[in-house]
């Protein structure tokens, strides 16, 4: 079956195909610079969170779709894999926001407003 | 004729001509692999938030934080830390950008040697692929140095009085982690830092010998010989989801 063939026909490179490559590069380190402009510049709170998930799903579909071609692949192929990652996204939210809140409210755990007085850092070493 | 029935033959499922999703038997079981391991990763992410989200929060002034066992530490004061002795808010969270670049990176040298692949293009396979290695040995040395920092610790934190191995001690005093107890927040915190990232990075490392198999046969013809690179393309599919998962820890450890 493996046969020895030594009239192998190198293609030429597409240039379009590779800049394409390098796009979805910049992109995604662009997403990624924005994420710490927002790091250092904005508070923390829920519309923080909110936004750092929105763009890493954003991230993960140029990975999906262009490194990983799931994109230009067949449409069955594509469902078949997104759609359970859906359903376990949904999954996420129940657990984590209702049930993750749900354990904190009835264990009274509070959050804490300043820094915790009974215990000490020691700077140096 | 008869070779050529051999391969028509071999390229099938071994059933009828149609192949499903129009992908190989190789390609498909791989994206099902991913898919269940998304699964897996899912649960630790989960297990992550879980935890976090019922944890005390700290809601008080960041600049007058300190460590302590009771809340949930604010990510930017634990990874600040630089190799070269650098450490401090100004190196807040540069390192673990550094290793992001350098896996996302990889990731686009990888989709160059699929690229390079489909052209039968064995140089720049080669080349690639080399370059994919190299990104995921930096990715993996720079995880080392990571844990090494926080396993070591910077400050000596005293998280009250604790039970340590069948003791009641008071006053116990932490300096770095352990998977008892760390200087950083509550134990819950480093335990699931050491086993997500510990997972991810053993994740990196299986991609790094099957890159170098990968590399190996490519650089001794043996695709050249088969007549296509899919197997470049399934290992990249690995590789890419690799690349996936750093993603999503990046953002829930790192930056929430």
């Amino acid at each position: 079956m493996e046969q020895a063939t030594s009239n192998v026909v190198v293609q030429p490179a597409d240039r379009k195909k590779i800049l394409g490559i390098w796009k979805v590069a910049l992109y995604m380190a662009a997403i990624t610079a924005f994420e710490y402009v927002l790091a250092f510049n904005m508070p923390a709170g829920t519309l923080r969170s909110a936004i750092f998930i929105g763009l890493t799903i954003w991230k993960a579909f140029y990975i999906v779709s262009e490194f990983m071609h799931l994109g230009h692949e067949v449409k069955g192929l594509m469902y078949s894999v997104v759609l359970p990652m859906m359903f376990i996204m949904w999954l996420i939210v129940a657990l984590v926001n209702l049930e993750g809140g749900a354990i904190k409210d009835a264990k009274g755990i509070v959050d804490v407003e300043a820094p915790a007085q009974t215990e000490h850092v020691e700077k140096g070493h | 004729m008869a070779t050529t029935a051999t391969v028509n033959k071999k390229s099938l499922w071994g059933g009828g001509a149609a192949k499903p999703f129009k992908a190989s038997y190789g390609k498909l079981m791989m994206w099902f692999f991913l898919l269940s391991d998304a699964f897996t990763f899912s649960g630790l992410l989960i297990t992550y938030a879980f935890l976090r989200w019922s944890a005390p929060a700290y809601n008080g002034d960041p600049d007058a934080f300190t460590f302590s066992t009771e809340y949930w530490p604010i990510p930017e004061k634990v990874y600040n830390a630089f190799p070269g002795g650098l450490h401090g808010d100004s190196w807040a969270l540069v390192f673990v950008g550094l290793m992001t670049f350098i896996l996302i990176m990889s990731s686009v040298t990888m989709v160059l040697a699929v690229e390079a692949g489909h052209r039968m293009d064995k140089k720049n396979v080669v080349k690639w692929m080399l370059w994919t290695i190299i990104g995921g040995l930096a990715f993996l040395s720079c995880q080392a140095w990571e844990w090494a920092h926080f396993i070591h610790g910077t400050e000596v934190a005293t998280i009250g009085d604790v039970v340590v191995n069948g003791r009641w001690v008071e006053g116990y005093k932490i300096f770095g982690a352990n998977l008892s107890f760390n200087q950083y927040g509550p134990p819950a915190f480093a335990a699931l830092f050491f086993f997500i990232t510990g997972f991810h990075g053993f994740h990196v490392f299986s991609g790094v010998v099957l890159n170098v198999l990968i590399f190996f046969n490519a650089a001794n013809g043996v695709y050249e010989r088969r007549g296509h690179y899919e197997m470049v393309e399934k290992v990249g599919l690995y590789w890419h989801f690799v690349d996936l998962v750093w993603v999503f820890v990046f953002t829930f450890f790192y930056l929430i």
